[in-house]
This record gives C-alpha cells, structure tokens and sequence, in this order.
C-alpha cells in the first residue's frame, strides 16, 4: 500500500479549498492489477465468487464496451482518460467476510465516523427515534465493508444488503432485475460499470411493505488511481414503498479519479421509490486540479400502473458530473419526479438533468430544476420529455432555474421536448438571471454581510428542491451549498 | 479535391450533387468573386455530406433521409418560362410596394412591378458589388456559425447570381419591398439563391419575401438572405413560405444587427412538403432589439423545421423570439433556438417561447429552446407549450352556440394572432397589409381543413 | 453632538452623469423627528438609498456623519449595524426565504456585530409574535417568503415590524404613506410613534402631507433639485399642501 500522506499534504496546502472530507485512510488494501482486460473482468468475478452467468454477462458487456466510443455530446472538457491507468479492484484486506462489526477494520470505522455516518447501531440507537433511524450500506471503495439494520429489516421482509451479498442470497431476483432497466448496451460507462462493477446496494420491497426506515449508502473513495464503480439495484414490489438515501464523498488528491456507477430502480403496481442523492465527491481545487469524474446512469422504471419514482439531487461535488436520473413512465397512470440542485464552483463542470419517457396512458412527469454557477465554472441542465403515440393525456410540468454569481462563469439550459401525442400537454420555463441586486440590498440593509445575503437568497431559489428531501438532509444540504459557495464573491 | 483514407458512402443525392457541382464548374468559370464562395462551400459539403440527424443541428431534420435525390440545376428561365411566371406572380396581390421578382433563383427585371423603385433604394448584381467592394464580400462569407450550416455551403456551391438590394442612409421608405421568388413548373430543378441586404445607418426600410412554386412538383430551392441593419436602421422582414406541396425548401436568414437599431421578422410557413427556416441573427452594436417569430400551419405530412440561433454579442440589447406551430394530420413540426449571451453581453435581455396546437391525433412536434449564457448579468428566459385547444375554452364556445369548427378557428386565429399583432409597429404601411394578409392566411387555412 | 449630520452631499447614478443630490445639507437631531418634503424628482429617494449604501449611487462630495462618524464608506450592512435602518418606497420580494428565517438571520447578523449571541429561538419567536400582533402582521404573513404575495399596505407594516425588531438609532421612512389606506396608515404611523424616544431619530420622507398629520414631525425641510431650500416648522407642510411645490420651489430659484 503507497503511502498517500504526501499527496495529501501537498492538496491540504492549497488552502483555498472549503472541502470538509478530503482526509484519506491509511488501511492496507488489496488490489486488482493495474489495468483493464477480460482477465480484470474474471479477477473481479471470481473475487465474489460470483456464478457462471454473472462472469458471462460481464464479459459480454466488456465486449461490447471495447467496440463503443466515449460520448463527446455533452458540456464537459477533460482529457482523454487512460482506462489501463487505474485500478479496477480495491478492497480493504482485512474485510475477508466480515461477520460482525467487531471483524471491520477500525480504521473503516472510524473513517464513516468522521464523515458522520455512524456503523454501529448501539451508536446510531442512542439518543435516536426508531421512526429516524436510518439503515446504512457502506461501500469503501471496491465493496461494501457493513450493511446495517440488516435484521431489523429482515423483519418485515424488506431484502437490504450488498449487491454481492444479494448475488448469493438472493440469485433468483438479481438475475431477474439486473440490467433490466440500464441494459449492459446503455451506454460507454453505463456498459464499462456492468464489466467492472465491484459492489452497491440491493434493496427489495416485498408487496404491500412500507420500509420502516429510511435506506441509505454511503459511497466513500479512498485509494489512490482507483476507479469506484457501483452498482444499486431497488425493487419495489406491489404497492411497497421506500425512500433511499445517497451519499458520497472522496479524499482530495490531485489526480482525478473515475466514478462510473449504475442505479436501477423498478416500481411495479402502485409502488412508489423516492431516491436522494447528495453527492458531494471531491470536486478539485479553484483552479481544476483534481477531483473526480462522476459518469453516472440512474434510470427508474415505472413498470407497473400507478407506480410513482421520485428523484431528489443536491449535486455539489466532482470536477465533471454527467449524470441524468431518469424515469421510464411504463405503466398507465405512472408518474415520475425530477428534482435538483446542482452548484458548481471553481472550475467544476456538470451536465446534468433528466428524462421523462412517457409511454402509457395518463402519465405525469414534474421537474425542478435549479443550477447555480459560481467561479469559473460550467453548469448545464439537459433535459428529455418525450411522449409515445400511445401516451395519451400525458403531463409534464418542467422549471429549470440558473443562477449566475461572478461573471466568468455559464449557465446552460438544453431541453429536449418531444410530443408525439396530441392530448399530452408539455409546460416548460426556464429562466437565468444573476442573484438580485435588490434582494441583496434589502438583506445587506438589514444588517446581513454580502456572504450571508447570498447564503439566504440562494436557499431560497432552491427551497422548492431542499424541501424534497428527508428532513435530516435538508439541513445538511443547505449547509453543504453554503459552503460550496464560499469564496464565490469577491 | 479533398483525399480521404476513408471514401464515405454517398447517397443518391450526395452524388448528383457532387455531379452537378462539377458540371457546374465545367460550364465556365464564374466571375472570380463568387469562384472561392463555391469551391468553400462545396469543400464543406463534401467533407461532411448531408446533415443527418446525428448531427446535433439536424437532429429532427434528417436531410439525407429527407432529400433522397437531388434535382438537377435549374438555368436562366426562357423568354416562355418568364411568361408562364409573370402570370402567375401577376395573380399574387401585391403587400408592399416595389416588386421585385426572381425565377427559378434569377433576377426577372421585366417583371417588375408596382412602378420604379423608391429613391434611395439600389438593386444590383452581387457579383459585381462582391468584385468592388470587399465589405460586401466579407458580408457575403457570413458568420462562422452560418458558414459552418451545410444548406449554406449547399447555396455558395450553386451559386450564379446573386442580387444585392441597398437602401441608403437615412432613408425612410413608406412602402416595403415587395420580393416574390417562384419556381416555374415542369420538371423538378433544384433553385438557388442569394440576396444581400444593406439598410444603411439611420434608413427605415420593410421587406416582404414571398416563396412559391408549382403544386405536385418535387422541385428544391435553396435560398439564403444576409442582411445588415446599420446603427439606427429598422428593418420590418416578413416571410410568406407557400411553396407548392411537393416541394423541399431550405432558407437561411442571417442578420447582423448594429447599435441602436431594430430588426423584426415574420414568417408564416404553410407550403412545401419539407421545409426548414434558419435564422442566425447577431447584435453587433448596443441598445438594440430584435424580434424574431414565426407562425408555422402544417397539414398531411408536412414536415417544418425552425433552427435560429440568436446571438448578443454586446452589452444592452433586447432580443424577443415567439414560434407558433399549429399542426394537422400526421405533420411534424420542429423548434429549435438558441440564445447566446457572451461573456461581455451584460445587461441582456433574451425571451423566447414556443407553443404549439395539435388538431389531430397524429401530428408531433420536436422543440429544443436552449439558453447557453456566459455572462451573469442578464435576465433570459424560455418557455415552450404543447397540447390539443383549450377543453374549457372549446367548451364554453360551444356552449355558447358556436360549431366546433368555427370554435377551433377562432381559437387558432387567437393563438396565431399573438405572434402576428405586434409584428413592425414602425412606420411602414406595408406592416398592415403583411398582418392583414397573414391573418387571412390562418383563416383560410383553417377553412381549408376538411 | 447630532444624530445625523450630512454636509455638501453631492451625488449621482453610477452610470450616468446628471447630479441627483447637490450639496444638500442636513442635520436631524437625536429625539428628533424630520420631515423631507418635495416634489417628485427633487432627490427624495437617492437621498434615502445614498444614505443605506446602495451601489448604484456614486457619491462626488460630501459626507453623513452618523453620531459623528462618516458612514459613506461603509457598506450597507456595516451601517445597518450602526443603527441606520431605510424603510423601503418598494420592499423587495425574496421567493422561497422564509419571513422567520429572514427576520432572524437580520436580529442576529446586528446582535453579532455588536458582540452579543445569537438570541435563543423562544425569545426571538415571542418577541416577533408580540410585535407582529401589534401591527396587525397575522401569524399567516410570518409563514410565507419575505414579502411574496404581500399586498402594498402588508409590505409597509413588514417594513415597520422589521423596524421595531432592529431598534435602530435612525430611521429612514421613504414614502412609507404610499399606497397606503387610511386604515393602514394608522397602524403604521402608530408602530412609528410608539418608537419614538429620546435616543432615536427619523427622517421622514414623503410627498403629501397627509402622513404627517399621523406622525408630527419637529421640524419640515423642503428638498428640490437635490437640495434642502426651505426648512420650518410642522406648519411648512401644511402650507405645502394648500399652495402646492411650484409656489415655494419657484421663489428658492
């Protein structure tokens, strides 16, 4: 295991950085060798023991993927990647099978302690309302080190554990759902996760559930030139509900690492799943250096009539975030939410937004979105709301807002408003403007400092969003786009 | 020619265009002037070939599916083919003053109508303004992002003759210039041309171009207008695309508008079975406005595509953009537009909308507004609607006693009358008659329905 | 030492080179309060915005001495800390900013520049309630954004319950009366005169004297052009009212 503490240091003395989670653990790993080939793909399979068919569906995809050419469509500029220049498997040595917490590294435990996120549940009970308790897979890199309230939840039927895990326990589901909404041939990354996916999150909801708690997985990246490439997959049988919480965050490093991951979410009849993110990955320093590349595919699939998906994001963090949840409106009477909150700083880059599909009949589809750019950085919101022929008396409702702070930055709105149905009625505004100099001078009259005033009025223009997410995160949220904007006027 | 390791498979109509451009050349040199426009723009054709609907611009106008062949080109009309023309360009009712008529692409004099031109307004020949004065030739080369369209290039590789209409300084025309492009009938032919458009500082001109052709024949034309508006200048533009029902109709409008200035276009687009309108407007100078709309009315099969891209490249202006699609049959309507706001445009303000009706259950409509902005200090906005009429309106009609069909017309009057209104509000009569003949154009169009 | 002290203040829009203010000046004693009279376009609201720090006035000469120290150098917030408050013509809508959040983060950011804590959320909520009864603000009003979907006379009051929170030293009313029924007048001029105390000062800008029969002034100063040309007692503004400005404004030139 190299030594990373000088790395660190030497980003630590770039002092501009508001960065709250950029420490790294020391922890001896085991790695895959360097590189990608069908040999990384086996190593990875046989690592989890995985059956035949899974190795074969990941070959499969590698293959395809050597044949695919990365997509140039978006508003993001990096340099060419070296896919053999990373490693593909890292995985804390001493977490062969762990049975209990007390097996777990303390390192590891200590790492989620600092980002807030207590694993042991004695920690998490105390002091805690049963109705807040949150259950947490923690995902360390390559795999998930713990996955807590296991049993508790096992209770009530509700299935959260690992993907690895649920490959074992579970082979029947995962090989049913798998791929079913982000298929192996989706996309460049979407096709590289499905050769390469190390671990993620498995939830199934048995019919008629409503999860007693609150899900969440919390994605951490530590090692040095280590791509992170997770999988989750949410099942929401007949008339089940669950809201699933995601987050992450990385050490800061001055190379930039790759984040690949695929989200697939099922709602069957009368389900609903409502999926938060606050991705708060490294986003680099004020001047580009660093951080990581966040390529993602999150795809919900309203599969059964009245099914319901929501998507919240805060997306704070990564040098370049190409991301956008979307939802498939299958089943008649299906409806799919897009929320989001996406502040770039500094030389940060997101592409980002959603795609609302309506296929079946009386389909509803609303989208909130608020960028806010700041620095030298580049925001874009692309969005897709298409209906089919036979989707008729389909809705959309979209808002996409931008903000501007200091002039060197953009802001871009791409929507894609496609109707093939005339009784579907499509509503889309948009507007971009700088934050308010009246607003400003009220608020600084009142005795608020220039910092503060911006602070207040931003959260204001994203509230519709932040009032989407779980209580517990909302604040945590405003905090975090707070700090985002730090420096951002000067 | 271009040598590439890779030969790209041409299509049908990749290849007779590569056919005609060298007959073309091999017919006899052109004047130098409009020599390099030719080779630059077949270059540029040749190397990327038709825009398909990978291409991000042609994304809902796939071109090389759109346009399985290419007509051969069309000549000088004959002293018989001017004939057939002034008869049927005599049955137009003139809006406007002045008018100035082309056939087939070229410049008819003899059919001019409405008596002389106005004073203070000059027509020549392109080419030769091109020869003397290198300003209209920078012009003539256009913005990088119009050079970069492909009908464009298409439009300098065919190009003959181009006409060059003047209005000098401070001249304040009462009339507008009443332009009619037709296409002869009898066998298809692909039409090409060129107009350029000087208003100069201070002068207050009008333009109204009208584009039709023969019913069920499958002619092409191609044709690009460039237009200057000086510092002061206004320019009313308005647009009536009536081609025949067969035809393909490309356009291209570019424009580049200078300080305290102001630029208003209006197309109403019903013909053609394909057709796309482009509009690449530019401020070039402070405290101006544009104003940008359109009313497309499409039935059958009709396929129309609007692609603008509005750019502020300066501080103070004001640009307003409102497309309106009502659609019929199995039509496909397409809107995209682009504002621009650069780094130093502060103090923009940018609006744009697009809205549109369906009248049947078969109709789609493929809209992408985009904002892309630089600069923080602006106030930009769009919006874009799409459904069937008002339910609750249509209702209230009816219960009033009005028929469904005359309520939906005067609903569709209504939502077409809102682009069309306000259109000029300078000092032309012409802007009253172009309104009045745009709104019985909705009208009858409506009526036409069956 | 007086309130407020403005000497030879010369101003103009940062963009644009038409004076606005022309060496006005003025003093408003602590205890005291000033009436601004004058007609539209005599500097009555550059005035009150030069005074709060707006950006988009520049300041060419001059200075304001609040309890002797020049203010014009500070920004907006720094002078509110020092106890000057503007009661705004047009009170700014901030969408999606709760009135508490807002109301609050304003008590605080004074109490932190003066050295105190943060006030306790009990107190600060009882201390809202109590004033908001007062001025008639209903619990409904404290609930939504800061001044969205306020009617006119709903924004005054706001304007005023800001007020009696901040407790400032020098209040600057400009035209407060605008837009105003009779019955709204009197809650807000009642909210003004319960503040009145030795310590505290107003100015008191407004085009019609009808305000002024609610809140007495001490002393009336007629501003035209950019300057104070008149200065009397309460008297003044009554005769303002009956002869109107052309008369008065006439013989200053």
């Amino acid at each position: 295991m190299p030594a990373v503490q000088e790395t660190v240091e030497q980003v630590r003395a770039i002092d501009i950085d508001q960065y709250k989670y950029g420490f790294s653990t020391d922890i001896e790993m085991e790695l895959a060798p360097k590189g990608l080939s069908e040999d990384i793909v086996r190593y990875i399979s046989a690592r989890k023991n995985e059956p035949a068919w899974m190795l074969e569906w990941r070959l499969d995809a590698y293959r395809r993927w050597l044949t695919m050419r990365e997509p140039d469509w978006a508003r993001v500029d990096y340099p060419q990647i070296d896919f053999q220049d990373m490693y593909y498997y890292a995985a804390p040595k001493s977490n062969a099978a762990p049975k209990s917490l007390d097996e777990i590294d303390p390192a590891i435990l200590e790492t989620y302690k600092k980002l807030g996120i207590p694993l042991r549940e004695q920690e998490i009970l105390a002091g805690v309302a049963p109705e807040n308790r949150i259950a947490v897979d923690a995902v360390f890199d390559s795999v998930s080190v713990v996955t807590t309230f296991k049993e508790e939840l096992k209770k009530s039927g509700v299935i959260f554990s690992s993907i690895s895990e649920a490959l074992h326990e579970h082979p029947e589901l995962v090989k049913k759902y798998i791929g079913s909404v982000v298929p192996t041939t989706d996309n460049y990354y979407a096709t590289l996760n499905a050769a390469v996916f190390s671990d993620g999150s498995f939830v199934y909801i048995p019919p008629g559930v409503r999860c007693p708690m609150e899900l969440s997985t919390y994605f951490r990246i530590n090692e040095q030139k280590t791509g992170q490439f997770e999988r989750t997959l949410i099942i929401a049988d007949k008339g089940s509900y669950v809201s699933y919480l995601e987050g992450c965050t990385a050490p800061m490093r001055d190379e930039n690492q790759l984040h690949a991951a695929v989200v697939e979410l099922i709602a069957h009849d009368d389900a609903e799943i409502k999926y938060s993110t606050v991705q708060n990955w490294y986003p680099g320093d004020s001047q580009g250096k660093g951080g990581i590349y966040n390529f993602v595919t999150k795809r919900g699939d309203c599969r059964g009539a009245r099914s319901k998906i929501s998507w919240t994001q805060v997306e704070t963090g990564s040098a370049i975030t190409w991301k956008y949840p979307s939802c498939i409106l299958r089943g008649d009477d299906s409806q799919g939410e897009f929320y989001s909150i996406a502040v770039s700083n500094g030389a940060q880059q997101v592409d980002s937004g959603t795609k609302m599909i309506h296929l079946g009949k009386n389909t509803r589809s609303r989208i909130i979105s608020k960028g806010i750019s700041a620095g030298r950085s580049q925001n874009t919101y692309r969005g897709l709301v298409s209906a089919h022929r036979r989707a008729t008396n389909a809705k959309n409702f979209t808002n996409c807002d931008s903000l501007l702070i200091g002039n060197a930055c953009g802001a871009h709105t791409v929507p894609y408003i496609e109707s093939k149905t005339a009784s579907a009625v499509f509503e889309h505004e948009a507007t971009t403007s700088k934050v308010s100099e009246d607003q400003m001078f009220y608020c600084m009259q009142r005795g608020l400092t220039q910092e503060e005033a911006i602070a207040l009025i931003v959260n204001g223009f994203v509230k519709d969003v932040l009032q989407q997410l779980p209580m517990e995160f909302m604040v945590e949220a405003q905090k975090l786009i707070a700090i985002s904007l730090e420096g951002s006027v000067g | 020619m271009v040598m590439n390791a890779i030969t790209p498979i041409r299509t049908p109509a990749e290849q007779a265009l590569i056919g005609a451009f060298g007959a073309l050349r091999d017919s006899g040199p052109a004047s130098a002037a409009l020599e390099g426009l030719r080779i630059d723009g077949f270059s540029r054709f040749e190397a990327s070939g038709l825009p398909h609907r990978r291409v991000e611009d042609w994304k809902y106008t796939d071109l090389r599916a759109l346009m399985r062949e290419a007509r051969p080109l069309a000549g000088a009309p004959d002293a018989s083919v001017l004939l057939a023309a002034k008869v049927a360009v005599g049955r137009l009712p003139r809006v406007g003053g002045s008018r100035i008529v082309l056939v087939d692409g070229f410049h008819a004099p003899d059919l001019a109508d409405g008596g002389a031109l106005p004073e203070g307004v000059t027509v020549s020949d392109l080419a030769a303004a091109m020869a003397q004065r290198p300003e209209i030739s920078a012009l003539v080369t256009g913005q990088p992002a119009t050079r970069a369209n492909i009908a464009f290039a298409l439009n300098n590789a065919f190009l003959t003759e181009g006409l060059l209409i003047e209005v000098a300084p401070g001249t304040e025309l009462g009339h507008a210039l009443d332009l009619v492009s037709i296409t002869s009938d009898g066998a298809p032919r692909l039409v090409t041309s060129r107009i350029v458009v000087v208003v100069g500082a201070g002068a207050s001109a009008g333009i109204v171009e009208t584009h039709l052709g023969p019913a069920g024949v499958e002619y092409q034309k191609n044709v690009v207008m460039q237009v200057v508006v000086r510092d002061g200048a206004t320019l009313e533009h308005g647009r009536r695309q009536i081609e025949g029902d067969q035809a393909l109709h490309l356009a291209t409008l570019e424009a580049s508008v200078g300080a305290e200035a102001h630029f208003d276009s209006l197309t109403l687009t019903t013909g053609a079975a394909v057709s796309r309108s482009q509009l690449f407007v530019r401020f070039a100078g402070e405290h101006s406005n544009v104003t940008l709309r359109g009313v497309s009315m499409l039935k059958g099969r009709q396929h129309a595509d609007t692609a603008l891209v509005m750019e502020h490249a300066v501080p103070h202006c004001q640009s307003r953009e409102t497309f309106k699609h009502i659609l019929d049959g199995e039509a496909h309507g397409v809107f995209q537009g682009k504002i621009i706001v650069q780094p130093v445009a502060q103090k923009t303000d940018g609006r744009m909308m697009s809205q549109t009706i369906m009248l049947a259950e078969g109709p789609s409509m493929d809209n992408k507004p985009e904002l892309e902005i630089f600069a923080d200090d602006v106030a930009c906005a769009h919006g874009c609607t799409c459904g069937e009429l008002d339910a609750d309106l249509m209702f209230y009609l009816k219960a009033r006693g009005i028929p469904h069909k005359e309520a939906e017309a005067l609903l569709v009057e209504a939502f077409a009358r809102e682009a069309i209104e306000d259109f000029g509000g300078g000092p032309l009569a012409v802007v009253e008659e172009l309104r009045e003949a745009m709104l019985t154009s909705v009208t009858e169009w409506m009526r036409a329905r069956t | 030492m007086s309130l407020l002290e403005i000497k030879n203040l010369t101003a103009k829009l940062a963009d644009e080179d038409k004076q606005i203010l022309n060496g006005l000046n003025l003093t408003v004693e602590k205890g005291q309060v000033a009436a601004i009279m004058g007609p539209n376009g005599s500097g009555k609201s550059t005035l009150s915005y030069v005074l709060a720090g707006r950006e988009d006035y520049e300041v060419t000469d001059g200075e304001a001495l609040l309890d002797g120290e020049n203010i014009l150098e500070l920004s907006p917030d720094e002078r509110a800390a020092k106890g000057l408050f503007l009661a705004f013509q047009y009170p700014i809508e901030i969408p999606g900013v709760g009135q508490m959040t807002f109301l609050k983060a304003a008590v605080n950011a004074q109490r932190r520049k003066n050295g105190l804590d943060d006030m306790p959320t009990p107190e600060f909520m009882k201390l809202v309630n109590g004033r908001a009864k007062e001025l008639g603000i209903s619990p409904d009003m404290l609930r939504r954004s800061v001044n969205v979907g306020f009617s006119g006379g709903e924004k005054k009051r706001n304007e005023i319950l800001q007020m009696a929170l901040l407790q400032p030293k020098l209040a600057i009313l400009d035209e407060t009366d605008s837009g105003l029924d009779i019955d709204a007048l009197k809650i807000v001029a009642d909210g003004v005169n319960a503040m009145r105390s030795p310590d505290r000062g107003f100015v008191v800008i407004t085009h019609y004297q009808r305000l002024l029969d609610y809140i007495k002034p001490d002393v009336v100063h007629v501003l035209s052009a950019g300057r104070i040309i008149k200065t009397g007692g309460p008297d003044l503004a009554l005769e303002l009212e009956a002869k109107g400005y052309a008369d008065i404004v006439g013989k200053a030139a």
